[in-house]
């Protein structure tokens, strides 16, 4: 009923070209963004906030990250735990080089080096396609993780071979570190995933994002159009991995404290590139639903038998969660190969008609 | 100077000194090289009759094995075990033709290829639900007495195992070529690969092709699992190990039989040398991610693998 | 005038002794001909004549073995295709290649990309110049959708129009670019009369209103003779005539080879 797209009258190509087009859109987003602000940290519990909503923001990171690559320029990677891994590390490595800058400084310098590591491993998209290139993509994944495992100076020789988050403050308020509270690391994180996303969003529906998603249709004719294929695909991959690097940053700093290279093992890889396939390739708030998707799912799973009043061992568990999450895919991949968002979207194009169908 | 030296002159002179040392590794790489061809080749015969890069191939050598070492523990003989489970795999083909293919036929070969990867996790959910989870010994009778082969004087050690492992590597390739190109239903999965069209006309249906690729390749990765569990033990990361059989493939070029062979050789021969000579000087482990770079680069001169068909583009 | 009609300065395009081979087969041997700036150029023959593969030269898709490509004065052997399309040709597909994730709108402001500068710092912050720039360009690409009347479909993905349509939005990404040379492979293949007259109406428009050079492979012959200036006639890659319509008409090389089996 209040939900319509005719009618709203445009000034202009500008107002068309914004980010939400419709005005209701845009405030549903500035509400979720203000209460995710302003309400959670005051009723969200500790318990919330460490296991659903920072993993979730990390991992929300890290799919939007993805989504830039294989949704929007096509290119399939396995490597995203690769490339979290180059963010950890190297914020690591920065923030104890050099304690006085500030972390979130540290946070997109390592970003960048994840970009240069992501454009050096997608040289190869040049000449390789598809599944080889996924192939190739998993020489970045193993390859980095073996480098942090065994080059003892990214982890400051530490005979543990872990990395732990030290304190960090900014304007007084600590951050990082075991000290640092959980409201306080989930704003910080919030904060830094609204911004990208934000920057995300402006860059898909701009020229970088016609380019990526024009050499993703077809690339042959992007490039007698006038694309460099080159060129743009390095530029997703840097991006891209500029995404995962400091979404890998967020998860040693923001919410797991400390880390070994499993942290980063080509598992989080599948799991990332699951949120990208169940939200939705080629969608931004895909990448957020996907991330929600599947951070709730494991939650649910251990908590659905107790609901129901019975008890599971852990293991058989686990295995469970394995084959549902397996279902899940293929289920999703039949019945709406285009995720959630895709869903959402149908959805609300029949509120907009609703109550008429026609 | 000195690592100069340390990397491209003292591994040499190692290989040359020690020969016998040098064949033993080479022998040890081989033997892995021909558990890499299994499970490309499974690969490779899913993606020539349906153009789907079954990433869960990997998951059902896991699965196969679990299912052979269950029944074997529930007093099954071997032989009737091996006869279910090529029962049990050819049933798995079925089902995944009617509740994965079927419906997402006509699809981008990428949203198959991740409904792979879905059924990758189910299939190891399911075959861990079923069988448990802890690593299992399997034992299927090959025999593992230690042979002395005499080499230049010396004598080199090798298992017999090693040796029956490369016969039976051996059999099912002879066995598949025979299969393709004498078998009516072999020459009809090859005239799919060709042109699904012209197969259609022919009078074959696609859906047959797909139970057949699928469970033959489910037999297939029974006989990488029996050898593979025979030799290492029946555990999850079976099917980690199965995933180098992607680098596999990509030297060896999707859609070629040989390439599969030739690819696995190279892999698992390359690997076992470079761990060997050059592993210590890097902090070892190199086994991890080599079968990728040295996949990654020689893509980088030959795209289309060593066998693959080249790529002709045109507008 | 005597003489050749076309001296070297009025000509955009030279093509010189171009011959292309793919292993055995020979796809052009030797052909030459020019296209002079402003012209309707159309390129005929039968199936298989060589006809895609001569535009695919032309903008640096294929590499002949031999021959030479001039345009606008600059000789070139090899070069990208997408170096050809910063010289200012573009193109359309005898298969329609658009790009089928994306709506009409996009696809049209695809073919703006070459006029865009704004980094994507910029454009990820959405700031002041990139903004300005994305306006500019939506202003021209509206003005292609007016052009072409394609307004109702703008933001529909082009995966769901139909054939004719496609064609047209393909049409629309080209002159986005603002060629200089338009080359158009079969534009209207598979059209019905109303929409091949609507396509023709489009090309002899944007010849006719902004001089842009036209060079069109087509098979309907009505249409060739209607709204070409002069055509080249290809057959089993070579060069069999090349005139005015009326000439080629009358060639009889021409009606033996082609014209003798379509004309009723
Ligand atoms: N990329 C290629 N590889 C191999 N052969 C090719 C290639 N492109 C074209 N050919 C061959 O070159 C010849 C000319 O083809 P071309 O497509 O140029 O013909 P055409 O005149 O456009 O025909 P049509 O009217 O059917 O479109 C054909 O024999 C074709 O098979
Ligand atoms: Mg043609």
């Amino acid at each position: 009923m209040f939900y319509r797209e005719a009618g709203q009258f445009k000034s202009g190509y500008a107002a068309d070209q914004a980010m939400f087009p419709i005005p209701q859109d845009r405030y549903v987003v500035i509400a979720i963004v203000a209460f995710a602000f302003l309400g959670v940290p005051l009723i969200a519990n500790e318990y919330w906030l460490q296991a659903i909503l920072i993993p979730f923001l990390v991992f929300s990171m890290a799919a939007i990250g993805l989504n830039l690559l294989t949704g929007y320029a096509g290119q399939l990677s396995l490597g995203t735990g690769g490339f979290m891994a180059v963010g950890g590390y190297m914020t690591y490595k920065f923030t104890t080089f050099w304690p006085e800058l500030n972390i979130v400084a540290c946070f997109l310098l390592s970003g960048l080096c994840a970009a240069g590591v992501g454009v050096l491993f997608g040289i190869p998209s040049l000449r390789i396609k598809g599944f080889y290139l996924a192939v190739a993509t998993l020489a970045a994944q193993f390859f980095l993780v073996w480098t942090f495992n065994k080059v003892p100076w990214f982890y400051n020789y530490n005979p543990s071979g872990t990395v732990t988050a030290p304190p960090r403050t900014i304007f007084g308020t600590m951050f990082t570190g075991p000290e640092a509270s959980a409201p306080a690391r989930y704003l910080l994180a919030l904060s830094i995933v609204v911004v990208f996303a934000f920057a995300a969003k402006n860059l898909v529906r701009g020229r970088v994002g016609r380019s990526w998603m024009a050499i993703r249709d077809m690339d042959i004719a992007a490039e007698i159009i006038g694309f460099r294929p080159f060129q743009t695909k390095l530029l997703a991959f840097a991006i891209s991995s500029f995404y995962c690097g400091v979404a890998g940053a967020m998860s040693l700093f923001l919410w797991l404290g400390s880390v070994e290279t499993e942290a980063y093992g080509i598992d989080i890889s599948f799991q990332v590139l699951f949120m990208v396939i169940i939200g939705g390739l080629g969608s931004i708030l895909g990448s957020f639903l996907g991330a929600a998707f599947i951070t709730l799912m494991p939650i649910l799973l251990t908590n659905a038998p107790q609901f129901f009043g019975f008890s599971m061992a852990s293991d058989l568990q686990k295995h469970i969660e394995l084959m549902i999450f397996g279902g899940l895919i293929i289920f999703f991949l039949i019945a709406e190969p285009h995720g959630l968002a895709r869903l959402w979207q149908i959805a609300k194009e029949k509120l907009r008609r609703w109550p008429f169908p026609y | 100077m000195e690592i100069l030296n340390a990397f491209f002159v003292s591994p040499f002179v190692d290989m040359a000194e020690y020969p016998v040392f040098f064949a033993e590794v080479v022998a040890n790489g081989f033997l892995t090289g021909i558990m890499y061809s299994l499970v490309a080749l499974g690969f490779v015969l899913i993606f020539k009759a349906s153009e789907t890069f079954n990433f869960a191939q990997g998951v059902m050598v896991l699965f196969a094995a679990l299912t052979l070492v269950g029944l074997q523990e529930r007093g099954v003989p071997t032989w009737l075990a091996i006869g279910i489970t090529v029962g049990v795999m050819v049933l798995l083909a079925m089902a995944i033709e009617k509740v994965m293919l079927r419906p997402l036929v006509n699809q981008d070969p990428f949203i198959l290829f991740m409904a792979t990867i879905g059924l990758t996790f189910f299939l190891e959910g399911f075959g861990e639900t079923l069988w448990g989870s802890n690593v299992k010994r399997l034992d299927v009778g090959i025999p593992e007495r230690p042979l002395e082969v005499p080499l230049g004087g010396d004598f080199m050690l090798l298992n017999e195992f090693d040796l029956w492992a490369a016969g039976i590597g051996a059999v099912m390739v002879l066995g598949l070529a025979l299969f393709f190109h004498r078998t009516t239903i072999g020459r009809a999965l090859r005239a799919v690969a060709d042109d699904h069209q012209a197969a259609m006309a022919v009078g074959i249906s696609l859906r047959t092709i797909w139970v057949v690729v699928w469970s033959v390749s489910g037999v297939v990765a029974l006989v990488a699992g029996i050898m593979w569990g025979a030799k290492s033990g029946v555990q999850f990361s079976l099917s980690l190990i199965a995933l180098k059989a992607l680098p596999v493939l990509i030297l060896g070029g999707l859609t070629s039989v040989p390439g599969a062979i030739v690819g696995g050789l190279i892999i698992g021969i390359g690997e076992k040398i470079g761990e060997v000579y050059w592993g210590p000087l890097v902090g070892g482990a190199i086994e991890n991610w080599f079968a990728y770079v040295l996949a990654l680069i020689f893509l980088l001169f030959r795209p289309q693998g060593l066998f693959g068909e080249r790529i002709i583009e045109r507008v | 005038m005597a003489g050749p009609e076309t001296s070297p300065a009025e000509a955009i395009l030279e093509v010189e002794n171009v011959s292309l081979r793919f292993g055995g087969v020979q796809a052009l041997s030797e052909v030459s001909f020019d296209v002079q700036s402003g012209e309707v150029r159309a390129i005929i023959g039968p199936n298989g004549a060589g006809k895609s593969s001569m535009l695919n030269v032309i903008n640096g898709f294929y590499h002949p073995q031999e021959g030479s490509i001039t345009f606008k004065g600059v000789t070139r052997r090899r070069m990208r295709t997408h170096e050809a399309a910063a010289q200012g040709i573009a193109r359309t597909f005898q298969n329609i290649a658009l790009f089928r994730g994306m709506t009409t709108l996009d696809n049209i402001m695809t073919g703006r990309n070459l006029k865009m500068k704004r980094n994507f710092l910029l454009q990820a912050l959405y700031l002041g110049p990139a903004r300005r720039e994305e306006m500019e360009h939506r202003e021209f690409a509206e003005r292609v959708i007016d052009f072409l009347e394609i307004q109702a479909i703008r933001k529909t993905p082009v995966s769901r129009l139909p054939y004719g349509l496609q064609k047209r939005v393909e049409l629309g990404r080209a002159l986005a670019a603002e060629p200089d040379m338009l080359l158009l492979d079969e534009p209207m293949a598979g059209m019905n009369t109303e929409e091949k007259e609507d396509m023709c109406r489009f090309i002899l428009d944007v010849n006719g209103e902004f001089g842009t050079t036209v060079v069109l492979i087509e098979h309907d012959m009505g249409v060739v003779m209607d709204i070409s200036d002069r055509v080249v006639v290809l057959d089993y890659g070579r060069l069999l005539a090349d005139g005015t319509p009326d000439e080629v008409r009358r060639n009889p090389l021409v009606i033996d080879a082609y014209l003798g089996t379509v004309r009723d």
